[in-house]
């Protein structure tokens, strides 16, 4: 009995210290990038930081505003065109594809949710830069390389699309039929039914959904980085020009310039950058999810 | 009446279009691993190193074991740190309250991107007076796989009915042998999924050990050295001139076992979903 009490402690004591390492690691990674990013802070404010487009470490200027744009545009062009598409796609193989299709498909999507990004930015790097190039600029009457802002966009939606739909299939299953059976019983079509009973039964998942795509399209960094351009001097006046993201700043400067402390600590507020949004958008996402709740009663 | 028809017919094409968008770019991105890796895969490529006067010649060995050398101990750590975080979150152990909120801070982990990881790797490897090496690579993806493998595996334990731990409680069982032997046993193939998904991610990432795996050519001999893995072999052929077809070679590679990966996760979980109880 002792002994079974003894490893009951010890057992429990150990499962307490992970969890105190795993709290420790999200506040030393926090405490160590902020204490990192002071250099900067000390020597130009954080408003020069995100609204200054001068880049230039030789005199410590370090405008981050193109970075920002570059990242918002990226991110935010890559889920409209990515939750549309992928709601609709769940939809159909979760409600509407005859059970064959589905078998087939889902394995499908969840090994496309695994594809590793290197392999998304090769794929994008031959057969999107081209195509932009060569059909899609053009179009619009604008001259690029092809390696641009709206390339990095298409290919982190493609990169998202697996994500969304094989969480969002999954919450649409987890709904109780009867909840579907009631709505069409009052004969409701089957798009109504969607609309009013499945869209807001699942909402808290599809939200949580979305926001997992938002933290990989924002967070990507070595897809991007093969098909952005990584410019960062001026704020692109146009989808075709290239850019930069904040991601992908990082993995393009780190290598050579560590040696420069003050660029290191620049380096370092753009990971903190980073960190803050992500922070940021899930505890909106969390609030969200709260007064969702509280408004349709789950 | 008709508009409801009409809107019906209307989204239901919408769907069938955004459908085919979605397999038409996916189907567009295997064929072409798989047609280009297929020609330019050969023997040669998966049993030797790169030569060491032309990174263009030789083979990609190094990165494959470089790989499997950081992931797998990686993932290793990451599921027994998670496993433990997994089931010390239930209720049991834990108020909802803190465990929600931990629950939080693994949600933002998960989102924080790999290169962060990277970034704080890398910063106490040089506070440390390390170099580049699979030891540093591999805390990285240990970092980067926690929250996800974590994460999942709390979802299948949060599944275990409660009916079970009592039963295993007024048996007279303690806590940690209800959690250990009762409970991972019911969400084992979650578990196995959760272990496996996260084994994908850090078998695939390349921006947490792009600065702190190094590179190199030769096949490392101790955790102390620098190595190549698949996806920084990928990133680094891409930008030499004519190193494409070596990429696309590495890129089958890599694709073929993260297929492998999935495909097991999917037959593991249902070969032990007999041993549930339901």
């Amino acid at each position: 009995m002792d002994k079974r009490k003894l490893r009951d402690l010890i057992g429990t004591k150990l499962m307490l210290m992970v969890v105190l390492f795993i709290s420790s690691i999200f506040f030393l990674i926090f405490i160590l990038l902020f204490y990192k990013s002071t250099l900067v802070l000390e020597r130009t404010s954080i408003i020069d930081v995100l609204f200054s487009s001068t880049w230039n470490p030789d005199y410590g200027q370090f405008g981050l505003a193109p970075v920002i744009v570059g990242t918002m545009l990226v991110t935010g062009i890559a889920l409209i065109i990515a939750i549309p598409i992928s709601l609709l796609s769940a939809i159909y193989i979760a409600e509407y594809a005859p059970k064959r299709i589905r078998r087939i498909l889902r394995p499908f999507i969840d090994v496309l949710a695994g594809v590793p990004s290197v392999v998304y930015g090769l794929c994008a790097f031959l057969i999107l830069v081209p195509l932009v190039k060569e059909v899609i600029a053009p179009w619009f009457g604008v001259q690029s390389t092809g390696l641009c802002i709206f390339t990095a966009a298409i290919a982190l939606s493609v990169m998202v699309f697996p994500i969304i739909i094989s969480l969002c299939i999954e919450s649409f299953d987890a709904i109780p039929i009867a909840l579907k059976e009631a709505s069409l019983s009052v004969g409701a079509t089957k798009w109504e039914t969607i609309k009013k009973v499945v869209f807001r039964a699942s909402a808290p998942s599809v939200i949580a959904a979305i926001l997992l795509g938002f933290g990989r399209a924002f967070g990507e960094t070595i897809a991007v980085n093969m098909v952005i351009g990584n410019m960062f001097n001026q704020i692109p006046s146009s989808l075709f020009q290239p850019g930069q993201t904040l991601a992908s700043l990082i993995a393009s400067k780190y290598g050579e310039l560590m040696s420069i402390p003050l660029h290191e600590s620049a380096l370092m507020l753009v990971a903190l950058i980073l960190f803050v949004v992500v922070l940021l958008f899930n505890l909106a996402g969390l609030l969200i999810l709260r007064r969702a709740k509280k408004r349709w009663k789950y | 009446m008709n508009r409801r028809i009409i809107e019906e017919n209307v989204f239901r094409f919408l769907m069938i279009a955004s459908l085919c968008i979605v397999i038409g770019s996916l189907v567009i991105i295997f064929g072409l691993v798989a047609v280009n890796g297929i020609s330019s895969l050969s023997i040669e490529m998966v049993t030797k190193t790169p030569s060491p006067d032309n990174p263009l010649g030789g083979g990609i060995l190094n990165a494959i074991v470089g790989s499997l050398l950081l992931a797998l101990p990686a993932t290793c750590f990451a599921s027994i740190i998670g496993i433990g975080i997994a089931l010390y979150l239930q209720s049991d152990f834990l108020h909802p309250g803190i465990s929600n909120f931990i629950r939080f801070m693994l949600d933002v982990l998960w989102g924080v991107p790999s290169i962060v990881y990277g970034i704080f790797c890398f910063t106490i490897m040089i506070y440390l007076g390390m170099g580049a090496s699979i030891l540093v690579g591999m805390v990285a993806l240990t970092l980067l796989e926690v929250p996800i493998i974590t994460r999942c595996m709390d979802e299948a334990i949060k599944m275990v009915p409660i009916g079970l731990k009592e039963g295993a409680y007024s048996l007279g069982s303690t806590k940690f042998e209800t959690a250990v032997r009762v409970v991972q046993k019911q969400a084992f193939p979650g578990i196995l999924a959760g272990i496996l998904l996260g084994l994908g991610r850090g078998i695939g990432d390349a921006a947490s050990i792009l600065f702190t795996a190094g590179f190199s050519n030769r096949i490392p001999t101790s955790i102390f050295d620098s190595t190549a893995a698949l996806p920084t072999m990928i990133f680094n052929l891409f930008s030499l001139p004519s190193g494409q077809p070596k990429a696309y070679a590495a890129a089958f590679i890599l694709l073929v076992i993260v297929v492998i990966i999935s495909v097991c996760s999917r037959l593991l979980t249902r070969k032990f979903r007999q041993n549930v109880i339901k």
